[in-house]
């Protein structure tokens, strides 16, 4: 490390000091107004995260003491915000209810509800729209007289007038077809009887008294206005309950402690098939591990062969799968892997008269996913063992081959354990990427097919990522408490991975 | 090795010349077939390795052009391939100078400046970086759903969301950057502070001009990452015209709508210039690679 002398930097000209000191202030304030608008629209633990980073900013480039914090900060802050608060967030929704049925905060849900209104069918009354000039005037009534409102534009802009008594109906009417042909303004329009009912439009004919449908009372309760029938926010489930006991949509957010872990727990429908992905994941990972790492340091032992001609051209077609994006490989295996007109398929049914049916037998649709991503990861492994292979001295082999030893021995005696130390690390970089190789399942099988007989879409290829993918945002109802439980245990899981390969990439740097 | 039959090198060499060549027949496989489908007629016929009727359909509707068909049916382009490319690389671009320019100044602060608790602040930034940002999926769609309140920017559907994102992943490559920092003598920036440079300035004027090359090689990973970035952008981008390709090319091959042929262009032209760009700097990164992940 170096030696550098630790003392400050001398303070710059006065005048740099007072702009740079403003350009601080002025930093704090905008982070700190950023903090207080995100904690209004309903991410209180995000804002108040804002909040930290914006005081922590404050001293790190206020304070001539904290100089060398300010090396740090930018990338300490992103990764505060956009890495370790959502994964703990994530894990807290985890203990919530929120979900397609619980979008809302507990104001939006109120406010929606009581949106709601009924409609009098009983005091309807039919209506005629009257031009003049460029405005309407919608007439409430029949021929022996009725109402008619002041002049309306009905350019679908809400608006509220009165309507006045008449004797007659209006000289100039418009034909049905035309007063239809006006609904969206009209359905924008309150119309006020002198004796103050309010009077909307309900349906092509009629215009009809709309009141709403519940009142606010004290402590959140809500009154059916028609039947007097109560409705109770229930904060446990996160739904006003009415006396039955019915929940009223829409939910809001809300914390049901562990509601989550106990239906994975006790509801067959979801522990049988996660317990079933978390085994293909682990097998999904082993053997992608296993299959590339194989097969690269086969590759990368012939490449290293001295006899070997055209090297260069093999290793740079070797290593073509690794240059292509993955997400364009996969998506090519996909239609390739078809089941109708892939090109597999009509090779395979040519030759051997067989048409596996990849997408939709499990077992083959698992095999299928394996094949794609030692397709995939090959070429990564055999880089590596290039270079590791490099660093073998090539004289204990010799002496092996002159003590008569065969070239599969010498591989196995002398190449292998030389080479495994150093690549555990990268060994388990490579489980915990596949452990989360989600892009992989969510662009060539999606999941499936699916496992019968469960509560939520599970299948056969899912990997708990792509599993808990799904839950979140694929599927009709996105469940993101119950994905956010998901992922804890995920967590955990990574967690383990994480550290063992931590202490592996010690040990290697140690032994380096 | 040393005394070897000629008759036996011979055949080892052809059993090894065989066995590459039947691999490299598999590996090749799926590319020489998706240039055969581009010019072949049509989303769902199939045909001989060669096309029989080649066609520049599919190419032209890759380019966004119209194709009038011989009996003269105008095929329009059924998705905006090039508006893709041109989403998805910049928000790359923007997303690899954002992280190079974190990345780069927290690498010379931790591999210079001597400050309580960098070991473990190193140590727990870099097992935080091997947590996935799967993990964090749903917490960054929420976050971003409710901040489109606040302005659109921010918010679902906009590529400035998808940049704030990516800046997060700067772990690796300040490990990266600081490998390659801590092998530049130190006699260098003593002599600097020696001569009154501030940090800042010995960083400015004598480390960022240094590290040009291991920036480059950050820039491109951090680039082709984010261009082959699915789950991220697939949560936070919404609209047709907004997508990235990742998350576009996946419409080509929907159940009900299933465009073989045209994706097959589309994904040539998409793909290749990424690959080429990967092949150059191939050498590079993986040295990088391999260093990054072993320096402690």
């Amino acid at each position: 490390m170096s030696e550098l002398s630790q003392a400050l930097p001398p303070a710059s000209r006065p005048l740099g000091l007072i702009a740079g000191k403003a350009l601080v202030a002025l930093c704090t304030l905008t982070l700190i107004y950023v903090a207080y608008t995100v904690y209004m629209v309903g991410q209180p633990l995000f804002g108040l995260l804002v909040m930290i980073v914006a005081l922590v900013f404050f001293f790190v480039f206020g304070l001539r003491r904290f100089y060398f914090a300010r090396f740090i900060f930018p990338g300490i802050a992103t990764m505060v915000l956009f890495v370790v608060f959502p994964i703990l967030y994530t894990i807290y929704l985890g203990f919530t209810n929120y979900g397609s049925f619980n979008l809302l905060t507990f104001q939006r849900a109120q406010e929606v509800i009581l949106q709601a209104e009924v409609v009098d069918k009983s005091a309807a009354v039919p209506f005629a729209v009257a031009p003049e000039g460029d405005a309407y005037r919608v007439y409430l009534g029949d021929d022996a007289g009725g109402f008619l409102s002041a002049p309306l534009a009905l350019d679908g802009t809400p608006a509220s007038v009165d309507a006045e008594p008449v004797s007659t109906s209006p000289a100039e009417l418009l034909e049905r077809r035309a007063a239809i042909a006006l609904r969206t303004g009209l359905a924008e329009v309150e119309l006020i009887l002198p004796d103050g009912t309010s009077l909307r439009n309900a349906g092509l004919r009629e215009f009809a008294p709309i009141t709403p449908k519940f009142e606010l009372l004290d402590g959140d309760t809500l009154r059916n206005v028609e039947t007097g029938a109560l409705l109770t926010p229930d904060h446990e489930i996160g739904f006003y309950v009415d006396e039955t006991g019915e929940e009223i949509a829409p939910g809001w957010r809300t914390n049901i402690g562990t509601g989550n872990f106990e239906r994975i727990l006790t509801s067959e429908g979801i522990r049988g098939p996660m317990g079933a992905i978390f085994l293909w994941t682990v097998v999904f990972a082993v053997a992608s591990v296993a299959l590339t790492f194989a097969i690269g340091l086969i590759l990368a032992s012939i490449l290293q062969w001295e006899h070997l001609r055209f090297k260069a051209a093999y290793r740079i077609l070797l290593i073509l799968p690794y240059a292509v994006p993955a997400f364009i490989s996969i998506l090519v295996f996909k239609g390739l892997f078809n089941q109708n007109f892939g090109e597999i398929n009509l090779i395979l049914e040519a030759l051997f008269g067989i048409r596996p049916d990849w997408m939709t037998n499990g077992t083959l649709a698992r095999s299928m996913l394996l094949i794609v991503n030692t397709w995939l990861g090959y070429p990564y492994m055999m880089l590596l063992a290039m270079g590791f292979l490099q660093s073998i001295p090539q004289e204990q082999k010799k002496a092996a081959y002159l003590e008569g030893a065969g070239m599969i021995r010498v591989f196995f005696t002398i190449t292998l354990p030389q080479i495994i130390p150093p690549f555990l690390p990268l060994l388990l970089a490579s489980f915990a990427f596949n452990f989360n190789n989600i892009v992989l399942v969510l662009l060539l099988t999606r999941g499936g097919p699916d496992i019968p007989g469960t509560i939520i879409p599970a299948g056969k290829t899912d990997i708990l990522g792509s599993f808990t993918y799904r839950i979140a945002f694929m599927d009709s109802g996105t469940q993101f408490g119950l994905a956010g439980a998901i992922t804890l245990l995920i967590f955990v899981l990574v967690s383990i991975i994480a550290y063992a390969n931590f202490v592996a990439m010690r040990r290697a740097a140690r032994k380096a | 090795m040393i005394v070897e039959n000629k008759r036996e090198l011979l055949v080892k060499k052809i059993a090894a010349h065989g066995f590459m060549l039947i691999f490299l027949a598999l590996v090749m496989f799926p590319f020489l077939v998706v240039i055969s489908i581009s010019f072949r007629e049509g989303n769902f016929t199939t045909g001989d390795l060669i096309p029989r009727n080649p066609t520049l359909e599919h190419w032209y509707l890759a380019f966004g052009l119209e194709y009038t068909r011989d009996d003269g049916t105008v095929v329009p382009p059924p998705y905006p391939v090039l508006l893709w490319m041109w989403n998805s690389i910049k928000v790359a671009l923007i997303a690899a100078a954002g992280v190079l320019a974190v990345s780069t100044i927290s690498a010379y602060a931790f591999s210079r400046i001597r400050f309580i608790g960098r070991a473990a602040l190193l140590d727990s930034l870099f097992i935080i970086q091997m947590f996935p940002t799967t993990l964090a999926l749903i917490a960054l769609y929420a976050v971003f759903d409710s901040m489109g309140d606040i302005s659109p920017v921010i918010g679902i559907d906009s590529h400035w969301s998808l940049v704030l994102v990516y800046l997060s992943g700067v772990m690796m490559h300040i490990w990266t950057i600081k490998g390659y920092f801590d092998s530049i003598d130190s006699a260098l920036d003593k002599a600097a502070a020696v001569d009154g440079a501030s940090p800042w300035q010995t960083f400015r004027m004598i480390f960022l001009p240094l590290a040009v090359p291991i920036m480059s090689v950050v820039f491109v990973l951090v680039f082709i990452g984010v261009i082959n970035d699915y789950p991220l952008a697939s949560i936070l981008l919404r609209s047709e015209e907004n997508l990235t390709l990742a998350v576009g090319s996946r419409l080509y091959l929907n159940e009900f709508k299933y465009l073989w042929g045209d994706f097959a262009a589309a994904a040539i032209l998409s793909g290749l210039p990424i690959t080429v760009v990967f092949l150059i700097a191939q050498k590079y990164l993986v040295s990088g690679l391999s260093d990054g992940a072993v320096k402690g």
